[in-house]
């Protein structure tokens, strides 16, 4: 036997053979390419299927611009919302002890378990027109519903957990001796969290505004319940895609939806550069 | 209950309140609503909401489809978590950053791709359709949906366990006579199995509540291939508010008892590789990227 | 600035960390607080920070109750176990952060904080290290580092937990005497936790033994090790050979064989506590332990042997400097008579974690430096 058959049979004592291995191979990547890549690269084939003309046409119109807009708006209201949310719970969590802590981080992650659907109807039985609070929404002329506010509202709700549950384990693993170093030099508390906590968490809190941004930007189930798919006016970026998909105008509903792609592919990145940058500095489940 | 742990770090008091009640207001007011809507009704009524057959029909079709695909999931995803750990092949880095795709891309965005290529004229569907397959308007598409939809839950749970698992294991199985398929039976597979559950059962969660990559695929076939979170949309529209708040709180209690089950699945999980401290912090249901 | 603990008690649930401390350390002292891992003693060093709370006592800064002053209107330094430098700082600003965070007429001009930062790098002898980032040093650098910050809020108390117990060996020791230097140089009031019996004896004014949630023994170096107050204290300074005997008027017998006197008149049985190095090969008329050499093994400058007691065969240990005189009888199979040169007797054979000492029922001494 030559050394390098001894060396091969010795190393499948802990692998498979290579003739397993690459078929085990091929199979989860045919898997992958199936039910990743062509449904990702479909969607830029579609859109641009009729050529770039109809593409940027289908990105100009009114409507289309409308509905990027209102995406933009809610997130950028729904996003820092949340991040000032996060950074709160992470803080109560993360460096203090007390009872209910296991139970307030299971309320936090509540959101994620809740279909998209339901999350968009718990608002309208509150602020619908049959709702509980329709009657003050009548007296003081404020729509909720079918209206922006709603589109926040669903938007907050679906992207809730994102950034204080990147920020609790992140900051759990950090401790307290830097801010308590900070206190005893004499910083205030606010100074503290200027200057020490936040530095010390800033990655994390990038990667998790950055995921949270993509759901806010990306959802459909919640915020198409309280939407009211009024064109030009209440339709978001998703929405819109729905809408010219219904009316058979693939062409425009695939423009729209590689805009989306390019977001998701853009986030991916990011993220993955984020991880391979500053592993160190982000939540452990985020070490690859 | 004592509230205040006396700490010589500020801000508990603001940064508690301020998370209960922005945890309440956003989240926990809301949901209630939805049981308090659903009590409104006499147990009758929701009983009889909850049998009649599209609603029945619609919750069995959810179920059902997103237990296949989590099942099918917790097959391809361990086979794909396998793939990436174990072995080294060309593209593997990219490969591995599109895993967390269907996090990242919208829903419906997904669902729309996945309908054009699985419908009778698209790049897949043509091959399957002289064979007289037919995904997309069935329920086999909503399973490729949910297949999408799950797979990262699968492999990102999966994932962090396999790569801690000691190679030495495997090799005290090997010295000790076991053949290669011994050794993945009966050491390595029981060293995942918690991890391979808990993936299963965020996918199953994900799955049930789906609703932006099924609808288009689904053909939505009142009693075939109408789903649960489809049925609330079009009660709502209907202005049936009985009947989607009782789905809702339906689909609700199942959200809860899952989490429940995800968490102490999660817990097993940990117990078992307290030895190994790079535990994966633990994806929840419905997930972040 | 002097500091007075007053009955300070402490639970952490069930579990009683600290029971009823009462110390008092004068301005500028060099205290340890020294202990096994849970005794207490870094509870009692947080305590004094204010980064923990007491359940009951009173902590006074220079008379003063401090028990409403917060953290960080306390002016300790304080240096942490692992540093807790601020790792995304330079060197400079992490030793200038406690300057540059204050406010109004408080803050120093730009220019005197830079000035100040580079003065107190020169003293833990950093200089030139101050563009640097913490990741960039070794651990015996992080260390000075954080004593440095710890230094610029001119505090009037320095509190350091475990300074030395992530480094190793050598730089420990270095580490030891320029802390002592320094605290010569700025007379700051210290209190420091350790574990490590050497570095409390080499370093410290005083000693503070604690030793489950309890003060076990007060006193300067030479007081504990030499009078130590409990077995506890005993075995804790130092390896120890611990014998059973009777006691029979004013001498220590093993079966019939007598092998100490001392002054007093006590009786019953007890066991002495003596330390390696304070046995000494005894001429054959005076009393002493009859013993058989077992084996001798020399590692550096201590030669050490195992010797076998001739009536019961306990196995007792000898040390001495590899210069001794009496090396020259420390033969495998040798029989010699060795002197006890100091112990202590305690009442009976106690576990040495101190809950239920007994108070030590005299100590024999017999002091008689050999040349």
């Amino acid at each position: 036997m030559s050394s390098t058959t001894i060396l091969a049979a010795r190393h499948s004592a802990v692998t498979e053979s290579s003739g397993v291995r690459r078929l085990l191979i091929t199979a989860a990547l045919l898997f992958l390419l199936m039910f990743l890549l062509l449904p990702l690269i479909s969607v830029f084939f579609e859109a641009l299927r009729n050529g770039v003309h109809t593409y940027v046409d289908a990105l100009t119109e009114p409507d289309a611009v409308a509905a990027i807009k209102l995406t933009l708006l809610a997130s950028g209201i729904a996003v820092p919302l949340n991040l000032v949310f996060g950074v709160a719970a992470a803080w109560a969590v993360a460096k203090f002890e007390f009872r209910g802590k296991a139970l307030l981080v299971t309320l936090i992650d509540l959101p994620f378990s809740v279909s998209p659907v339901v999350s968009g109807l718990i608002y309208v039985l509150m602020f619908g027109a049959s709702g509980w609070a329709a009657g003050w929404m009548a007296d003081t002329n404020i729509q909720i519903i079918f209206a922006l506010p709603g589109i926040v509202l669903a938007t907050i709700f679906v992207t809730f957990p994102f950034v204080a549950r990147e920020l609790i384990p992140l900051m759990q693993e950090q401790g307290t001796d830097d801010e308590q170093a900070a206190l005893s030099l004499g910083a205030s508390g606010w100074q503290t969290f200027w200057y020490i906590t936040l530095p010390n968490v800033r990655w994390g809190l990038l990667y998790g505004v950055l995921l949270c941004n993509a759901r806010a930007m990306g959802e459909f189930g919640a915020v198409s319940v309280v939407s009211g798919h009024i064109r030009g006016e209440t339709n978001t970026m998703p929405l819109h895609v729905e809408i010219l998909y219904n009316e058979y105008n693939f062409a425009a509903a695939f423009a729209m939806a590689s805009v989306l792609a390019s977001l998701a592919l853009l986030t991916l990145g990011l993220k993955t550069l984020l991880e391979a940058r500053h592993g160190d500095s982000l939540a452990k489940g985020q070490k690859h | 209950m004592r509230l205040k742990p006396k700490s010589a770090l500020p801000g508990f008091h603001l940064a508690l309140g301020y998370t209960l009640i922005y945890l309440s207001l956003i989240v926990l007011i809301p949901l209630a609503g939805v049981f308090l809507k659903t009590a409104e009704l006499g147990w009758q009524e929701i009983i009889d909401i909850l049998r009649s057959e599209r609603v029945l029909s619609a919750l069995s079709l959810s179920f059902g489809t997103a237990l296949i695909a989590a099942a099918l999931n917790a097959f391809f995803g361990t086979l794909v978590a396998w793939v990436f750990v174990r072995y080294d092949f060309p593209g593997k880095r990219l490969f591995d950053a599109m895993i967390d795709l269907p996090f990242a891309l919208p829903t419906a965005v997904a669902g729309i791709a996945l309908t054009a290529l699985y419908a009778g004229n698209g790049w897949v569907g043509q091959w399957l359709e002289p064979l007289g397959i037919k995904i997309a308007f069935t329920p086999v598409g909503i399973i490729i949906a949910l297949l999408f939809i799950g797979l990262p839950f699968v492999v990102r749970t999966v994932e962090p366990v396999m790569r801690d698992l000691e190679k030495e294991l495997e090799e005290a199985a090997a010295s000790l006579g076991a053949s290669r398929w011994q050794t993945i039976r009966l050491v390595l597979l029981p060293s995942l199995l918690p991890s391979l559950l808990t993936g299963f059962a965020l996918a199953f969660a994900r799955g049930v509540g789906e609703y932006g990559s099924v609808i288009f695929i689904a053909g939505n076939l009142p009693y075939v291939s109408e789903i649960a979170p489809l049925l609330i949309v079009i009660r709502l529209e209907e202005f049936d508010y009985a009947g989607a708040t009782t789905v809702a709180a339906a689909m609700l209690v199942l959200a809860f008892v899952m989490l429940l089950v995800i968490n102490g699945l999660q817990a097993w999980s940990n117990r078992h590789k307290v030895r190994h401290q790079a535990l994966a912090q633990p994806i929840q249901a419905g997930g972040a990227l | 600035m002097n500091i007075t603990l007053k009955n300070i008690n402490k639970q952490f649930g069930q579990f009683h960390a600290l029971s009823s401390i009462d110390l008092h350390v004068e301005s500028g002292e060099l205290i340890a607080l020294l202990g096994p891992s849970g005794s207490g003693k870094t509870t009692l060093l947080r305590i004094i920070a204010g980064l923990e709370f007491a359940n009951g006592g009173a902590v006074y800064f220079g008379g003063e109750d401090v028990a409403a002053t917060p953290l960080r209107k306390r002016q300790i330094g304080f240096v942490f176990q692992h540093y807790a430098l601020f790792k995304h700082m330079t060197v400079r600003d992490n030793v200038s952060f406690g300057l540059r965070i204050r406010k109004g007429d408080a803050r120093p001009s730009k220019s005197d904080i830079r000035q100040r930062a580079d003065e107190l790098l020169e003293l833990v002898q950093l200089s030139g290290l101050g563009d640097r980032y913490p990741h960039q040093l070794s651990g015996g650098q992080r260390q000075r580092v954080a004593l440095a910050r710890a230094l610029a809020i001119e505090p009037k108390v320095l509190l350091l937990d475990e300074p030395f117990g992530a480094l190793d060996a050598k730089v420990r020791k270095e580490l030891r005497h320029w802390l002592r230097e320094l605290h010569q140089k700025t007379g700051v009031t210290t209190l420091f936790v350790t574990h490590d019996q050497e570095e409390a004896l080499e370093l410290a004014d005083r000693v503070v033994i604690m030793s489950g949630g309890k003060i076990a023994q007060i006193g300067s170096v030479d007081e504990v090790y030499e009078q130590p107050a409990s077995p506890m204290v005993f075995d804790f300074l130092g390896s120890t050979n611990r014998i059973p005997v009777e006691r029979h008027g004013n001498h220590l017998v093993i079966g019939t064989d007598k092998i100490a006197i001392y002054e007093g008149d006590h009786t019953g049985h007890g066991t002495v506590y003596v330390r390696p190095g304070d046995l000494r090969v005894a001429s054959p008329d005076d009393v002493g332990l009859d013993a058989i050499v077992r084996n001798v093994q020399r590692t550096g400058p201590i030669v050490r042997a195992t010797v076998a007691i001739n009536s019961t065969g306990q196995l007792v240990y000898v040390e001495m400097p590899h210069l001794h005189h009496d090396v020259q009888h420390l033969l495998p199979q040798q029989s010699l008579r060795l002197r006890l040169m100091q112990y202590s007797v305690y009442d009976a054979e106690n576990t040495p974690d101190g809950e239920d000492a007994p108070e030590p029922v005299l100590i024999g001494r017999e002091r008689l430096r050999l040349a």
